[in-house]
């Protein structure tokens, strides 16, 4: 089974390393063919993923997201399969030279990370895990790349306000623009990621008895879920906009990925991931 | 062979005074035109005047009777004595001429780099060359060429990319900030020439609504009429700031009129709408702290100054690519004129060719005559396609030969090998063939 996989893992890395120097260079070079190029490169790099992910769950029989190696993997997917989504929607090129990196960073810190082989515990054979798990990871995805429509903006509002324009000024889009994407990745991000919560506590109650069971990573995501809350508050009903706005979101994103990573690695918990795949 | 010449004047080489005594309307090109096709050793003539520039490019084959008869021809249309301006001209010959021209139309040697203006001032005299029947095979091909590098120059490099002006820099700026402006609001404050043209650009580039504030309120009434704004008194700045997206200021006044409290205060009522202040007075209108509140972006005059040094200095570093693009499309052009040497050669041949067919025909007419005219027509054609097969190869041979430095060697061969320059004989082949295309 483990070499079935790695025949579609393979790749499925290459491509979106490709893809990503493909958007490098479109970056700097501002050629129409290089991005569409780096472009369908990213989508059949996200083909070969999706086949990926597919046997995987096929041969575990649950979405592969128990060891760190998996979860990385599948958080890159989410990513990618987003920002095609976005990028067919919204057709601004320049976002994929700052998504494509981050999402072959995740892949490439995954393939560093050893995978574990134990045999999948019985309570996470369930659709309900599948689906928290989606839910969250789609949720996650928006909300990563609503962090780089803020650190797009600031970057480009420095310039403005510094009146010194670099060589990104030309290249990024206007701050209304930016200020949009991230404004409307966490309008939907956000819903996932509450549903993704309420499916893990409805799970949670099946398989363990309780919704809530004062988990470090359930407290940490409830942490990242009011701040996010407090975002689209102050956006809705203050009217915050701008650099206020992008620097609060980048600051949520960090928590989330504190959750995401720092929290099932160091603080234990029926979520981390020794708990999941060890043992 | 025939030469390309250019000969005129632009605003580096020649004083404003004297540029306007020969660019006076465009009936000038039309008369420049006319007295071109009066003199015999212009072949083909292009006139252009703008009011940068007037130059004249043409087809000769005698390059210093033309170039005398141009400047005379110059003096003629601006009524000045040659020697007053032939200092201020310059003279370019064959691919030195291309190169000038493809410059010209690529706006690589305009006053502002990159202008756009100047290509459709160019396609516009190219017009009146056609209407004025002075454009032959040559000047057709350059023209056109010249419109393919301007072309290719405008997509390839960034040379049109970034304002270089006051009010298209701030038109910029504020498509940065608020991407597109529909629906945005104008703040007008003063009036001066500068300003109303930057509010005049906003307007044109798609803002909705503008309201102009004067110290004295007749003054902002009179302005608010010409752009079709509504006036407001200089008391109520304050609610203005409240409602605009973008101000423009330019007062007379020798303190700040919008200080940090004021914009301060109304922050929070606007909820954070971004606000653009282009303060383009001096002394400025503006406490310069403005800048420092959040999701406020104030410029003043020396600022946009700054951009448009930066831009001015992008458009320098296209140019250097586009010179490029011109150079090699000024080698494909040399390519196409030497392939017009060998022509000659050829049609020559073909006509003594056809002669000897003539000929023979006419000795052999009698026995010809009694055959079926099917039959004619077949002996017609086997001997044609008979020559033709012959002279195939040779041709093909010149055609390849040609830009190439030993050419001169192959077209005297063959003219020699087909004794094409017998003063009788050749010109016996012009008369028969004179009314048959060859």
């Amino acid at each position: 089974m483990e070499a079935v996989t790695s025949i579609w893992f393979i790749p499925a890395l290459c491509f979106e390393l490709i893809a990503t120097a493909g958007f490098i260079v479109f970056i700097v070079r501002q050629q129409k063919w290089v991005f569409k190029a780096a472009y369908w490169l990213l989508a059949v790099g996200f083909g070969f993923h999706t086949i990926f992910l597919g046997f995987r769950y096929y041969s575990l029989g649950v979405a592969p997201v128990l060891d760190l190696k998996s979860a990385l993997s599948f958080f890159s997917w989410s990513i990618i399969g987003v920002y095609l989504v976005i990028q067919a929607r919204f057709k601004l090129r320049v976002l994929g030279s700052f998504v494509a990196p981050l999402a072959a960073f995740f892949m490439t810190i995954s393939t560093a990370v050893p995978g574990t082989q134990t045999p999948v515990k019985p309570i996470f054979k369930s659709l309900w895990l599948t689906l928290h798990v989606g839910t969250v990871f789609v949720g996650n995805a928006l909300l990563a790349i609503s962090c780089i429509a803020a650190i797009m903006y600031l970057i480009q509002e420095r310039q403005i306000k510094r009146k010194r324009f670099g060589t990104f000024y030309g290249r990024l889009p206007s701050l209304a623009t930016l200020d949009n994407i991230n404004y409307y990745a966490i309008l939907y991000g956000f819903p996932f990621l509450t549903l993704g919560m309420i499916v893990g506590s409805i799970y949670a109650h099946f398989a363990l008895g309780v919704y809530w069971q004062w988990d470090p990573k359930e407290v940490w995501s409830l942490i990242c879920w009011l701040f996010y809350a407090a975002l689209i508050h102050e956006r809705l009903a203050v009217g915050w906009q701008g650099r206020k706005a992008a620097i609060m979101s980048i600051v949520c994103f960090s928590l989330l990925i504190f959750t995401f990573l720092g929290v099932s690695l160091l603080m234990g918990g029926y979520h981390s991931f020794d708990n999941m795949g060890g043992r | 062979m025939p030469k390309i010449i250019n000969i005129g004047m632009n605003h580096e080489t020649a004083p404003v005074a004297l540029r306007e005594c020969l660019a006076v309307e465009s009936r000038n090109v039309q008369k420049a035109l006319g007295l071109m096709r009066s003199l015999d050793v212009v072949r083909e003539g292009f006139f252009l005047s703008t009011c940068n520039r007037v130059e004249a490019l043409i087809v000769a084959e005698e390059a210093q009777e033309a170039k005398r008869a141009i400047v005379s021809l110059l003096s003629k249309i601006g009524n000045i004595p040659v020697d007053d301006f032939s200092s201020c001209l310059y003279t370019y010959e064959n691919m030195d001429a291309v190169t000038h021209i493809f410059s010209v139309a690529s706006s690589l040697d305009s006053m502002i780099i990159g202008e756009p203006q100047i290509l459709g001032q160019i396609k516009e005299a190219y017009l009146q060359s056609t209407q004025e029947k002075m454009s032959g095979v040559t000047l057709n091909r350059l023209m056109h060429k010249a419109f393919h590098v301007a072309k290719r120059v405008r997509s390839e490099t960034d040379i049109c990319g970034a304002a270089v002006s006051i009010s298209y820099a701030a038109v910029e700026l504020a498509r940065k900030i608020f991407h597109v402006l529909e629906g945005k609001k104008v703040l007008l404050i003063g009036a001066g020439e500068m300003a109303e043209l930057a509010a005049r650009h906003l307007l044109t580039n798609g803002v909705s609504s503008m309201t102009v504030v004067n110290r004295t309120f007749e003054r902002a009434v009179e302005v608010a009429e010409r752009f079709r704004a509504s006036p407001a008194s200089f008391d109520e700045i304050q609610d203005q700031l409240l409602k605009a997206d973008i101000v423009v200021t330019s007062t007379a006044a020798s303190e700040y009129i919008i200080t940090r409290e004021m914009v301060k205060k109304v922050l929070r009522k606007r909820r954070s709408r971004p606000l653009f202040l282009i303060d383009i007075a001096v002394p400025r209108d503006v406490h310069p702290e403005v800048n420092k509140l959040n999701n406020v972006y104030l410029y003043d005059i020396d600022d946009l100054k700054g951009v448009i040094e930066v831009n001015k200095a992008q458009r320098r570093e296209a140019a250097v690519k586009a010179q490029r693009i011109v150079r090699e499309e000024v080698v494909k052009f040399e390519k196409w004129l030497k392939t017009l040497a060998v022509v000659p050669t050829i049609v020559s041949l073909r006509n003594k060719a056809d002669t000897i067919i003539q000929a023979e025909f006419g000795k052999s007419r009698s026995v010809l005559d009694q055959l079926a005219p099917a039959h004619r027509q077949a002996v017609d054609v086997l001997i044609r396609s008979i020559v033709e097969k012959v002279l195939n190869d040779p041709i093909l041979f010149l055609k390849g030969k040609a830009g190439r430095s030993t050419l001169n060697g192959y077209l005297d061969t063959t003219r020699k090998l087909f004794s094409l320059d017998e003063g009788e004989e050749s010109s016996r082949a012009k008369t028969i063939t004179g009314n048959k295309s060859c």
